[in-house]
């Protein structure tokens, strides 16, 4: 699939930024994103190519302006609803019970 | 890990983590126990360590080098090194001639058991897009200054095929032990975007 994600030879993409001692991680959100990796893909309900084709179908905005395991928790979140793992309304529901406990 | 130790909003990802998280442990699709091994086993066990000792071997020993350079795969799980992200490994040899460096145009590939995790500025667009179009322009901004003469190959790693860059042997270290050429090789120059000195 021809998209934004594919990126090689594009210019305009800006200057390329290295963080010196760049920690393996940068926030506990995106640990639990990389450790639901393994665990989610042993369920069977995808495999890592409906993984990436998740994240090339997030439109060209969206997937230049999130964060890598950004994509990841998008794709997951996308494939899961969409085997019927969970529903999109079980999904809405938690986040609002954790967003006002934790508000 | 518990919602006490926060002292200000979650943000929408953080909610969307959690609320992923907690209903797939619910429903027992995943385990918690198996989350927290992953982000253990790589946050502190496999990283760019296991790459630089696969490099000092091939340094120190010319027919481990040739199986390496023949079938990575192989010989590198001979050092026992394997696993998902690195089921197929091509070792590509840095030379005087031949400059070799690596990239995931498409996304973040990149061959965990030997170099652990990608940094973010390898799964960056800009570094995606310009290190095929301009790569001496790259390694210059890494401080890598190339001969004219140097040939250089930008190897595009997929799903199937991972690669690690073998780097030159730096000169000056002909007595040196297997250990201590290991610490001399970093993440960065297995990657190829810097060469390697005493």
């Amino acid at each position: 699939m021809n998209g934004v994600h594919d990126l090689g030879g594009m210019d305009g993409m800006g200057p390329i930024v290295v963080e010196e001692n760049e920690p393996v991680f940068h926030a506990e959100w995106e640990r639990r994103v990389f450790g639901m990796f393994l665990p989610i893909f042993a369920c069977g309900y995808f495999n890592i190519d409906e993984l990436r084709h998740a994240i090339e179908k997030m439109g060209a905005p969206a997937y230049l302006n999130t964060s890598y395991y950004e994509h990841w928790l998008h794709a997951y979140e996308t494939l899961l609803v969409e085997k019927g793992a969970i529903t999109a309304q079980e999904l809405a529901a938690r986040r609002a019970e954790i967003a006002q406990g934790a508000a | 890990m518990a919602s006490s130790a926060h002292t200000r909003p979650l943000s929408d990802v953080e909610i969307r983590v959690k609320a992923l998280e907690s209903l797939l442990l619910e429903k027992g699709l995943i385990d918690q126990a198996a989350v927290d091994a992953l982000i253990d086993t790589y946050e502190h066990k496999v990283g760019p360590r296991n790459g630089a000792r696969v490099v000092a071997r091939a340094w120190v020993d010319p027919a481990y080098k040739q199986r390496l350079l023949t079938d990575g795969t192989t010989a590198i799980a001979e050092l026992g090194y394997s696993g998902i992200q690195g089921e197929d490994m091509v070792v590509v040899e840095n030379t005087p001639e031949v400059h070799n460096v690596l990239v995931c145009t498409l996304c973040s590939c990149y061959p965990w058991p030997t170099l652990g995790l990608p940094p973010v500025w390898y799964k960056s667009a800009p570094y995606r897009s310009r290190v095929v179009s301009d790569p001496r322009g790259v390694l210059r901004e890494f401080g890598t200054e190339l001969a004219p003469e140097t040939e250089v190959r930008v190897w595009d790693s997929t799903s199937e095929v991972r690669f690690m860059v073998l780097p030159e042997r730096p000169a000056g270290t002909e007595g040196m032990s297997e250990e201590a050429l290991a610490a001399l090789v970093t993440r960065d120059a297995m990657i190829g975007v810097t060469k390697l000195k005493a």
